[in-house]
């Protein structure tokens, strides 16, 4: 099992989900982020002060999938996530040891 | 001229109502910035704000002399020149001189009715016009449409007593279902098509991000209301009572009809629909505030509030973005006032004496005729397709001149940071100064 990991642009966050269901996902948890990469920040200004905002608002999405699909769901995130411009996002994958479902106590991937 | 007797109990009154008219376009920036996403309510509140900025002076040098100067260009504009910059006015010439009220304070009272109106139009914009577009929008739509509108139907224009219904009867709009809610109604609709949709309209959802806001900005919007309808009576008489009066019952009849029509529809009576049927009920009776009675009132607010809840859809058929129902609410509901004026027309029946009207204008349903109807229909018409004509022109005029529209990036990262350099709320992580404010 493998947990897929994307930060990506909060205005993307439909179109991914919409591909993630037609990717044949059923679950995903979405949470909201801040942070920069090569993008960095912007300044914003109050009464003639400015103020630098390093952190930018991101959307964080971790589904978790049996091993064999993690690679068609991270190309199916990055299908639907791309703009093609300096803060898209990334998407990683790590190894999961193993996943229980609360309400059944079913471990493994009978649990996903 | 007759000799000017000042009033003070009316002139009070008319101070107070310009003061509770003006409160209306905040209240509105409520109302509206509560119903866009968070990365644009303050370029939705922005655009009501600027209207303040804007239309005040404009008003003060040429827009009330050109809306009630003596009458030019066959009756569709007053003389500009007649009362430039107001400061020579006298109270004889006050537009409200019979209720001995000053010319000044005629002219604020009026000033109100101007900026409300153009920011009623924002709706029908958001989160993706040019701040400078709108602002520059706002000067030429308020000169070339607002003030001839303006002339038309209360400065003895085209669409008065002595208009081109003269034959038939006198046009009824007794504190702007014409010349406020339609004309900006309309005028939305146009701007909305001209512009184009948000990106991702339709698709992508595009929830009201704080609906605490448009309540707040629905419960200003019915306070200012009562300065709006009783104080265009231009006296504290029995008629702004039975304006008053109207205003309610309307408008509590409205909300109901439009929460029965959600809760028959989908299944749930809504604080949004709350709001919504509100607004509707108020623009409905605005045109008929004084000239139908108690059950009049009750009627036009009911059916107000059900057509109203019908016409939201519209946008989403028609696949035009009129992002907060500008055309839903105000073209429909100041349509169907003005029109059914020509049913429950009720006017100077003696019931309290009062009723700024003692001629024998009644609605069908009052054993008038269809003359009234006709009237009211005629006038509804003519004011759709001079505004609407007027603001494509002026539209498509700015959008070659200087781009409507702000870019892509700006609209999909929030128009907030990107237009106005401001974000409403903080996000994690915050921000740190950087620079100290420049001397």
């Amino acid at each position: 099992m493998k947990l897929v990991t994307a930060v990506i642009q909060p205005h993307r966050l439909d179109d991914v989900k919409s591909a993630l269901e037609a990717a044949g996902i059923r679950g995903m948890t979405v949470s909201e982020a801040s942070g920069y990469g090569r993008q960095r920040g912007h300044t914003e200004v109050y009464r003639g002060a400015e103020y630098t905002v390093d952190l930018i608002p991101k959307v964080r999405v971790e589904v978790l999938v049996a091993a064999e699909d993690a690679a068609a769901v991270t190309e199916a995130i990055i299908g639907a996530a791309q703009t093609g411009k300096i803060g898209d996002g990334k998407v990683w994958t790590v190894p999961v040891d193993d996943v229980a479902r609360v309400r059944t106590g079913e471990h493994g991937p009978e649990a996903l | 001229m007759d000799e000017f007797v000042l009033d003070t109990g009316n002139t009070a009154w008319m101070l107070t109502a310009s003061a509770l008219v003006l409160l209306m376009t905040p209240g509105l920036a409520f109302f509206y910035g509560g119903m866009v996403r968070g990365k644009s309510v303050l370029n939705m509140m922005m655009m009501s704000f600027g209207a303040m900025g804007v239309i005040a002076p404009i008003w003060l040098l040429y827009g009330y002399s050109g809306a009630f100067g003596a009458d030019m260009a066959g009756g569709l504009i007053g003389d500009p020149t007649q009362f430039f910059g107001t400061n020579a006015i006298t109270d004889a010439e006050s537009l409200m001189a019979a209720s001995g009220v000053p010319a000044l304070v005629a002219i604020a009272f009026q000033a109100t009715f101007a900026i409300i109106t153009v920011a009623l139009i924002s709706g029908a914009v958001a989160e993706r016009m040019k701040f400078s577009a709108w602002m520059v929008f706002a000067a030429v739509w308020v000169t070339f449409v607002y003030i001839p509108m303006a002339h038309m139907v209360w400065g003895g224009g085209l669409l008065g007593a002595t208009g081109i219904t003269e034959a038939i009867s006198v046009p009824l709009d007794f504190a702007g279902g014409t010349v406020v809610h339609i004309n900006a109604g309309i005028a939305g609709l146009v701007l909305a098509v001209i512009l184009g949709r948000r990106k991702g309209f339709g698709r992508e959802p595009m929830r009201p991000h704080n609906l605490p806001f448009v309540m707040l900005g629905a419960a200003l919007l019915w306070f200012g209301w009562f300065g709006f309808n009783a104080g265009s009576e231009f006296a504290a008489d029995g008629t702004a009572g039975r304006a008053w009066i109207n205003t309610t019952v309307a408008t509590s009849l409205a909300m109901l009809a439009w929460l029965l029509t959600e809760k028959i529809r989908d299944g749930h009576a809504t604080s949004l629909g709350a709001a919504s049927g509100v607004v509707a009920g108020l623009v409905a009776i605005t045109p008929a505030a004084a000239s139908v009675d108690t059950y009049g009132a009750m009627a036009i607010g009911a059916i107000a509030g059900v057509l109203c809840a019908l016409a939201v859809g519209l946008k989403y058929r028609f696949g035009y973005d009129d992002s907060l129902d500008v055309v839903g609410v105000h073209l429909v509901g100041g349509l169907t006032g003005t029109i059914l004026i020509g049913l429950f027309a009720n006017v100077g029946d003696g019931v309290n004496g009062t009723w700024y009207l003692d001629g024998s204008l009644n609605g069908l349903f009052y054993g008038g005729g269809f003359n009234q109807l006709a009237t009211q229909t005629i006038v509804a018409l003519f004011a759709v397709v001079f505004s609407g004509v007027m603001t494509a022109i002026i539209a498509l005029a700015i959008k070659a001149a200087m781009g409507l529209r702000v870019s892509d990036e700006a609209e999909l990262g929030g128009v907030d940071l990107a237009v106005h350099g401001e974000t409403a709320y903080e996000t994690l992580g915050g921000a740190r100064k950087t620079q100290e404010v420049k001397a």
